[in-house]
C-alpha cells in the first residue's frame, strides 16, 4: 500500500468520518495540513478571524446536527485560543474534536517557539486528549477521538500533532471499530431500578418532569413527550433542553431555576415526584440544595454516573442513556395495565399547576416611547413563527430569549449553558447557520457580548451565510447591573459601557459589509425586523433598548427556588402605562 | 472517614497528572498516592489514601471511573486488605545513645542500610501505626531526615 503523510490522514481521516466541514486558523506548524487543504475537494475549512470564534462555530454546529464539531489551529497562542471555547463544550457535553499544532517532537518541553502545554492545560475540560508522537498511532487515535466525543456523555477531544508527526509518513489503516477496556458507556437501564421508577410513578399525586441537556444528547424527544403524556406529569425544561419537549403543550411549565418561572419553582418545591431526565441539578436551577424539592422523591436518569448525587439527593439512581430508559420506563407503565390509577391522583395537581400559571405568567410592562427587550424577543418569536434557530449570548438578552421565544422543536435552542460564556451566540450561529443553511438562524445578542466576538462579521460575510444578529441593546453589562442595583446599592461599578454610541453597530456592521439596521421606538420594531428577515445576508440588528428592565421571576443567589422577587411585585410603584401578558 | 482506594490504570502517559489532576481540581484530598507496574506492564497500580464523607467517597470514586485510562477502582475500606509502608530514616544519635538507636531498630524489625561515623540509616516497613510509633520513639534521640513511601494495599484473598 501506498504511505500517505500524517497530513493526509488527518483529511482521510475526516471523510471516514464523515467530518468534512472544519473551522480553523492556520499557523507554522500546521502548514503542512492547510498544504494538504489546499486542494482537497471534500473537506472545507472555514476560516475564522479568531481561534475562540473556531471554537464555538464548531460548537453550534454540533448542537444542530449532533455529530462532532472540528477546529484546527496552530500550537502555542492558536491553541491557547481555543481553550474557552473548549471549557464551553465541556460544561455543555458538546461533541467536538479540536486538533491542535505542536513544536516537533524533539522541541517539545524546550519552550520552543509557540510551544505551550495544550494537553496539560486542556486536561480539566477536555474529555480525553492526546499527544500523538508516533504516525502510525494518528488514523486509529483520529478513530478513537471521535467515538470517545459522541459516544456516552459527549465531550470536546483534542489532538495535539507535532510537527514532525504530520511531515512524516506511513500506510494509511483505518481500523474499523474502536475498542477501549476501560471505557464502555452504560446504556440500558438497570432492569430493577426501572420497575422502582415505575411502582413510584404509580404512587405519585403530584409528579413533575425536570428535562434536561441529555434529552437533546440522546435524542429522546418522541420517548419524553410519549413518557409526559402517559404519566400526565408537568414538564420543565433546564436551559440546555428548551425545545426537547413543546412549549405550547398544555403539560409545559417553562424553565425552572433563577430565572425560571413562578409554576416550574413552585411545582418543583411542591411535588412529591421529582423526575430528572439528563439534568445534573446544577446550582442555578436547584438554588439552595437543602430546600431544594424538599417534600418529593428525586428519581435521577442519566448516562453519567458522577452527575448522580452530586449536588443533590437521589432516591432512585438509573444509569444509562435516556432514550432507551424512557422507552423502557414507558413499556413497563403502560404494561401495567390499561386503567392507570394515576391520572385520577393527579387531577388536582394539574389544576394547581394552571392555577401556579395564571398566577404570575411571564409579564413585562409595554412603553410606548422606549423599547423593552422582551419585547423584541417576542416580536422576532412572531415574526419568525416560532420556526428560527435562536443562538444567544450571555446575560439578560439570553434569559429573555429563554423565556420570551418559545420553543417546540429540539435543537432550535443554542446557548452557552454550564460555563455562560460571553461571545459565544455570534460564532455559534455561524456554526449553526453552516449546518442548516436553509434556516433562519438569529443570535439574540448583548451589547456587551456581542463585542467579544464581532471579528466573525467577516466569516459570515465571506461565506455568504445570512446570520442575522439582534443586539439588545441596554448600553450596559445588564445582568451585572442587575446584581449592582439589587443587591449593591445601584453602585453600576464598571458596567456601563456607552454602547448607544460605541461603537456605532450599525456603521461597525456596514464596515464589514453587513446590513445595519437601527430601531430606537418600539413601533420601529415590527417593520425594522421584516426588513431585516426579508435580506439574504447577514443583518446586525442594534434595538435601542431601556436599560432599566431587568430580568424576573428571580431567585437571590443562595435562596430556595420558590423565594422569587416578581416582576409585577418589584416593578409596581414605576407607574408604567400597559401592562403585557402573554 | 479515611479511605485507601486501588485503582487500576492504563500504564500510559499523563495518566498520573490526570487522577492527581482530577483530585485537585474538584477539591478532594490526597493524603497520599503511590504507583508501579503490575503484572501486566500495559497496566499500571495507584494506591491512593484520601478523607472524605460518604458523598465525597461516592463521587471520588465514580469521577475516577469515569476518566477514560482508569480500568478499575476499589475501595479497599470494604473489603479485607493488607496495608504496607515503607520509610527511610536516618537517625544521628548522640554517642551514648548509638546503642539504644540499634535496639529500637531491631524491635521494629528494621534494618540498617546504610551507616557513618555520625549517622545511621534505617529501612523499616509496616502499616502506618508501626511507622509512626518508630519515628515517635526516634525523634528525641535526634531524626535529621525521613522518607516514606506513601501506603500499598493489596486484598486479602478470599475476601470479597
Ligand atoms: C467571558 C465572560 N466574561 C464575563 C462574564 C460575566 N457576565 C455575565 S453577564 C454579563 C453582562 C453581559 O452584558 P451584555 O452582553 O450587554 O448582556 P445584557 O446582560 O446586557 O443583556 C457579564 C459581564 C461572562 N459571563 N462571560
Ligand atoms: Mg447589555
Amino acid at each position: 500500500m501506498k504511505k500517505m503523510t500524517g497530513s493526509k490522514i488527518i483529511l482521510e481521516a475526516l471523510k471516514r468520518e464523515k467530518a468534512t466541514t472544519v473551522f480553523g486558523y492556520p499557523g507554522g506548524v500546521v502548514l503542512g495540513i492547510f498544504d494538504e487543504l489546499y486542494d482537497d475537494k471534500n473537506i472545507s475549512l472555514i476560516l475564522t478571524r479568531h481561534e475562540q470564534g473556531a471554537v464555538h462555530m464548531a460548537d453550534g454546529y454540533a448542537r444542530i446536527t449532533g455529530d462532532p464539531g472540528v477546529v484546527l489551529v496552530t500550537s502555542g497562542p492558536g491553541a491557547t485560543n481555543t481553550v474557552t471555547g473548549i471549557a464551553n463544550a465541556y460544561m455543555d457535553s458538546i461533541p467536538m474534536v479540536v486538533f491542535t499544532g505542536q513544536v516537533p517532537t524533539m522541541l517539545i518541553g524546550n519552550d520552543a517557539f509557540q510551544e505551550a502545554d495544550i494537553v496539560g492545560i486542556t486536561r480539566p475540560c477536555t474529555k480525553y486528549n492526546y499527544l500523538v508522537k508516533d504516525v502510525n498511532d494518528l488514523a486509529y487515535t483520529i478513530k478513537e477521538a471521535f467515538h470517545l466525543a459522541r459516544t456516552g456523555r459527549p465531550g470536546p477531544v483534542l489532538i495535539d500533532l507535532p510537527k514532525d508527526i504530520t511531515a512524516a509518513s506511513c500506510e494509511f489503516k483505518w481500523p474499523d471499530k474502536v475498542e477501549i477496556r476501560s471505557y464502555k458507556p452504560k446504556i440500558t437501564g438497570n432492569k430493577p431500578m426501572i420497575r422502582q421508577v415505575a411502582a413510584a410513578i404509580n404512587k405519585a399525586k403530584k409528579p413533575v418532569i425536570l428535562a434536561g441537556g441529555g434529552v437533546v444528547a440522546s435524542e429522546a424527544y418522541a420517548e419524553l413527550l410519549e413518557f409526559a403524556t402517559l404519566i400526565n406529569s408537568p414538564v420543565t425544561t433546564t436551559l440546555m433542553s428548551l425545545g426537547s419537549f413543546p412549549a405550547s403543550n398544555q403539560l409545559y411549565m417553562g424553565m425552572p431555576g433563577m430565572h425560571g418561572t413562578y409554576c416550574a419553582n413552585m411545582a418543583i418545591q411542591n411535588c412529591d415526584l421529582l423526575i430528572g431526565i439528563g439534568v445534573r441539578f446544577e446550582d442555578r436551577v436547584t438554588g439552595k440544595t437543602s430546600d431544594f424539592a424538599p417534600k418529593a422523591k428525586i428519581i435521577q436518569v442519566d448516562i453519567d454516573p458522577t452527575s448522580i448525587r452530586k449536588n443533590v439527593r437521589v432516591d432512585i439512581p438509573v444509569v444509562g442513556d435516556v432514550k432507551h430508559i424512557l422507552k423502557d420506563v414507558n413499556t413497563v407503565l403502560k404494561e401495567e395495565g390499561s386503567k392507570p390509577k394515576w391520572k385520577e391522583l393527579q387531577k388536582a395537581w394539574l389544576k394547581q399547576i394552571e392555577t401556579w400559571k395564571k398566577e404570575h405568567p411571564l409579564s413585562y410592562h409595554q412603553d410606548t416611547d422606549v423599547i423593552k427587550p422582551q419585547f423584541v424577543v417576542e416580536k422576532l418569536y412572531e415574526l419568525s413563527k416560532g420556526q428560527a434557530i435562536i443562538t444567544t449570548e450571555v446575560g439578560q438578552n439570553q434569559m429573555w430569549a429563554a423565556q420570551f421565544y418559545k420553543f417546540d422543536k429540539p435543537r432550535h435552542w443554542i446557548s452557552s449553558g454550564g460555563l455562560g460564556t460571553m461571545g459565544f451566540g455570534f460564532p455559534a450561529a455561524i456554526g449553526a447557520q453552516m449546518a442548516a443553511p436553509g434556516k433562519l438562524v438569529i443570535d439574540i445578542a448583548g451589547d456587551g457580548s456581542i463585542q467579544m466576538n464581532i471579528q466573525e462579521l467577516a466569516t459570515a460575510v465571506i461565506n455568504k451565510l445570512p446570520v442575522k444578529i439582534a443586539v439588545l441593546n441596554n448600553q450596559y453589562l445588564g445582568m451585572v447591573r442587575q446584581w449592582q442595583e439589587l443587591f449593591f446599592e445601584e453602585r453600576y461599578s464598571h458596567t456601563f459601557l456607552d454602547s448607544h454610541m460605541i461603537p456605532d453597530f450599525v456603521k461597525l456592521a456596514e464596515s464589514y459589509g453587513v446590513v445595519g439596521l437601527r430601531a430606537s421606538k418600539p413601533s420601529e420594531v415590527e417593520p425594522l425586523i421584516k426588513e431585516a428577515f426579508k435580506v439574504k445576508k447577514p443583518v446586525l440588528m442594534d434595538f435601542v433598548c431601556d436599560w432599566k428592565e431587568k430580568v424576573y421571576p428571580m431567585v437571590p443567589a443562595g435562596a430556595s427556588i420558590d423565594n422569587m422577587l416578581l416582576y409585577e411585585a418589584e416593578t409596581k410603584d414605576k407607574k408604567r402605562k400597559v401592562r403585557v401578558v402573554k | 472517614m479515611r479511605h485507601t482506594i486501588s485503582v487500576l490504570v492504563e500504564n500510559k502517559f499523563g495518566v498520573l497528572s490526570n487522577v492527581s489532576g482530577l483530585f485537585s481540581g474538584r477539591g478532594f484530598n490526597i493524603e497520599s498516592i503511590s504507583v508501579g507496574e503490575t503484572l501486566d506492564p500495559q497496566i499500571s497500580q495507584m494506591t491512593i489514601i484520601t478523607r472524605g464523607d460518604d458523598q465525597v467517597i461516592e463521587q471520588i470514586t465514580k469521577q475516577l471511573n469515569k476518566l477514560v485510562d482508569v480500568i478499575k477502582v476499589i475501595d479497599l475500606l470494604e473489603v479485607d486488605h493488607v496495608e504496607r509502608e515503607m520509610a527511610l530514616i536516618k537517625v544521628a544519635p548522640r554517642h551514648d545513645q548509638k546503642s539504644e538507636v540499634l535496639r529500637t531498630a531491631e524491635i521494629f524489625r528494621g534494618r540498617i542500610v546504610d551507616s557513618s561515623p555520625k549517622t545511621y540509616t534505617i529501612e523499616v516497613t509496616g502499616d502506618e501505626k508501626k511507622i509512626e510509633a518508630l519515628i515517635g520513639i526516634l525523634r528525641p534521640m535526634g531524626i535529621k531526615e525521613f522518607v516514606r513511601t506513601g501506603k500499598i494495599a493489596i486484598a486479602r484473598e478470599g475476601s470479597k
